[in-house]
């Protein structure tokens, strides 16, 4: 059997190259199928984990905390202290890595030109780093000293709305605590661009004690976001946190984005759904190569049983061949595939389409990411179902009556 | 004398539509060990499909066919397969040879898959290349070698592995009359060194000639059977 499988191997690989034209015509279809394979699962993982990124790092976090009726009504009144033992304990949990304690609030800002209604985020701009794309985006000014820096942060978009810009006063105006309308002139320190229009014009940023001192809430915040060391905890940390503090409004991302989590699991089932669509394409070529193969080879697998060669060899041989082409063409789409990822660099621009890439939660810059498990998939997909779709001209050739076959022309 | 190949009451039908048709009728045949045969007759007669039956590549609708004390028409595909592979050797009209593998290779493959070592198959193709006449042209691929010397090699195929039978259906149809009577000349010389017999079919009268035994056919049934030498 090994002697036999000796003599197969040298022959399917001379046999493959027999049609130089055709085998690279097949090859050339394998790898393109390949190809189309990764590049896109690269452009979908990347989308995919595009949206994710700007969902938990642009402001959401992991976990949010509010007190109950906040996301329904995201008013001064429904805030909760920060003085509180047993959140302080929750959150001193080694797996949350960061911790941004905010007011979130509506709020009207006015320039000398217009005005507009936006939400005044009070920040301590030290605890906000991994969370907050704001430190990174500033683009003219600087980002917040402190907690009780005097000046604000806005967006360019809203910037270009108010018709106003850097060292400029603008007027903030919101509720207090007693729901009174307090107002207070502040000077724009620093201008973000965030890649996102709608963050750039509906929020402003400043000191998370300026605005505690404006909306007369010392102690009092309207949001708490967690970023953990390790996503993979998140169903875990957000039930504990739920559990010790059931006064308060505790819930992951998934649960505040649900459109980002229905469209990451999209792209993951598409990525499935995509890899067949593409073989069954390539399958076809596999399939109809080979039985012309076999076709043209039908006296010379007559001539093999006639000395000898058991039918199962016959169909080892044909197999071991489609076996080749498959190895080679997955060789030469993983690299096209790969080198055509790294082409891309840091991503495609699709900045054209910004307002539909804001409402998934994209930003305007797309990068192409490959990871291993998406590799594998296409991979596997084209072995496993190019062995499958190669084992029928393979069969034909096997079940051929010697007598017949050898008599072909 | 030791009997290599019997038929009895061998019967061949195809059926071509609503119509049978009696390829062989109630064949009777025996043949001796390192007889040379020849099974002549005009086309269709059924020289060819003789040796299919007799060579386990196509089985009799009725009848009884031994090779070597074995039953051919009672083996499943892998036993007439290993039949073959120890016991029978064909050279066919058109050559046969595997386009991608050297005059030598091509030899080699037989006894690569009886499990012969690289050197020992290495040794034989080499000797029997030159006892055929094709020392020097062993890495020669089909495509560079004549007609002749192409159907040398197939005969070399045949028996290197020294089976008991070679059949050989048409093996000169091919050939001009010298390269024909070099390859009859060579068949009966090898034959007889390695006490090979040949069942050869044929139309061809060079090659009634060199046979000991003629076995005439017609319209599926010998019509004559006698030796000549």
């Amino acid at each position: 059997m090994i002697h036999t499988a000796s003599l197969l191997i040298p022959l399917a690989w001379r046999n493959l190259w027999r049609n130089r034209r055709r085998t690279f015509v097949i090859l050339f279809a394998i790898s393109l199928g390949v190809w189309a394979m990764i590049f896109t699962s690269a452009f979908l993982r990347g989308m995919s984990q595009q949206i994710l990124d700007d969902t938990i790092y642009n402001l959401t976090g992991h976990i949010q905390i509010h007190a109950k009726q906040y996301l329904d009504d995201p008013v001064i009144d429904h805030r909760f202290s920060l003085i509180d033992d047993a959140l302080f304990d929750s959150l001193n949990h080694p797996a949350i890595k960061q911790i941004s304690a905010r007011v979130r609030v509506p709020a009207v800002v006015a320039s000398e030109q217009d005005s507009t209604g936006v939400t005044l985020f009070g920040i301590d701009p030290e605890n906000e780093g991994d969370i907050s794309f704001l430190q990174s985006s500033i683009i003219a000014g600087r980002y917040l000293d402190t907690a009780a820096d005097p000046g604000v942060v806005i967006g360019k978009k809203l910037a270009e709305r108010l018709e106003t810009g850097l060292g400029k006063r603008i007027v903030v105006m919101s509720q207090d605590k007693n729901n009174e309308i307090v107002d207070r002139g502040v000077r724009i320190v620093g201008i973000f661009d965030s890649q996102m229009d709608g963050l750039e014009s509906s929020c402003i940023f400043m000191g998370l004690q300026t605005s505690e001192s404006l909306l007369k809430i010392k102690n009092d915040v309207s949001e708490v976001a967690i970023i953990l060391h390790d996503s993979a905890q998140l169903e875990m940390i957000t039930r504990q946190l739920q559990q010790e503090n059931p006064h308060l409004d505790i819930q992951s991302w998934k649960q505040l984005e649900p459109l980002a989590l229905v469209i990451t699991e999209l792209y993951d089932d598409f990525h499935i759904v995509w890899h067949l669509i593409v073989f069954l394409a390539m399958g076809f070529g596999i399939v109809n190569t080979l039985l012309m193969a076999v076709f043209e080879r039908t006296r010379e697998f007559g001539l093999f049983q006639s000395l000898g060669m058991k039918p199962g060899f016959i169909l080892a041989q044909v197999w071991i061949e489609s076996i080749f082409l498959i190895v080679l063409g997955l060789v030469l789409g993983n690299l096209t595939g790969w080198l055509s990822v790294l082409a891309t660099g840091d991503g495609i621009d699709v900045s054209a389409f910004a307002q539909g890439m804001e409402m998934v939660n994209l930003s305007n810059v797309i990068p192409f990411v490959i990871i291993q498990d998406d590799l594998l998939l296409a991979n596997l997909v084209v072995i496993i179902l190019g062995m499958l779709t190669s084992l029928y001209p393979a069969w034909h050739a096997s079940r051929l009556v010697p007598a017949d076959a050898i008599t072909r022309v | 004398m030791t009997t290599v190949v019997s038929c009895k009451q061998l019967n061949k039908i195809y059926q071509q539509g609503s119509i049978e048709v009696h390829a062989l009728t109630d064949i009777n045949l025996t043949v001796e060990a390192g007889d040379f045969v020849c099974l002549s007759g005009p086309s269709g007669s059924g020289k060819s499909t003789l040796l299919n039956m007799i060579g386990g590549l196509d089985s009799p609708s009725s009848g009884e066919i031994m090779v070597d004390g074995q039953r051919v028409d009672q083996m499943n595909k892998s036993e007439l397969a290993e039949l073959r592979l120890h016991k029978i050797g064909f050279v066919f009209q058109a050559y046969n040879l595997i386009p991608v593998l050297t005059a030598r290779e091509n030899i080699e493959m037989v006894m690569q898959m009886q499990g012969d070592s690289k050197q020992y198959r290495h040794q034989l193709s080499m000797a029997i290349l030159k006892e055929v006449g094709l020392e020097g042209l062993e890495n020669r691929r089909p495509s560079e070698l004549s007609g002749g010397q192409q159907q040398r090699v197939a005969v070399a195929r045949a028996i290197v592995d020294k089976p008991c039978l070679v059949l050989a259906d048409e093996p000169t149809a091919n050939l001009d009359s010298a390269n024909a009577e070099n390859l009859l000349q060579l068949m009966r010389d090898m034959g007889e060194e390695h006490q090979t017999t040949f069942i050869v079919s044929t139309h061809d009268p060079l090659v009634m000639s060199h046979a000991r035994r003629l076995v005439k056919l017609h319209d599926g049934k010998i019509i004559e059977n006698h030796e000549q030498h």
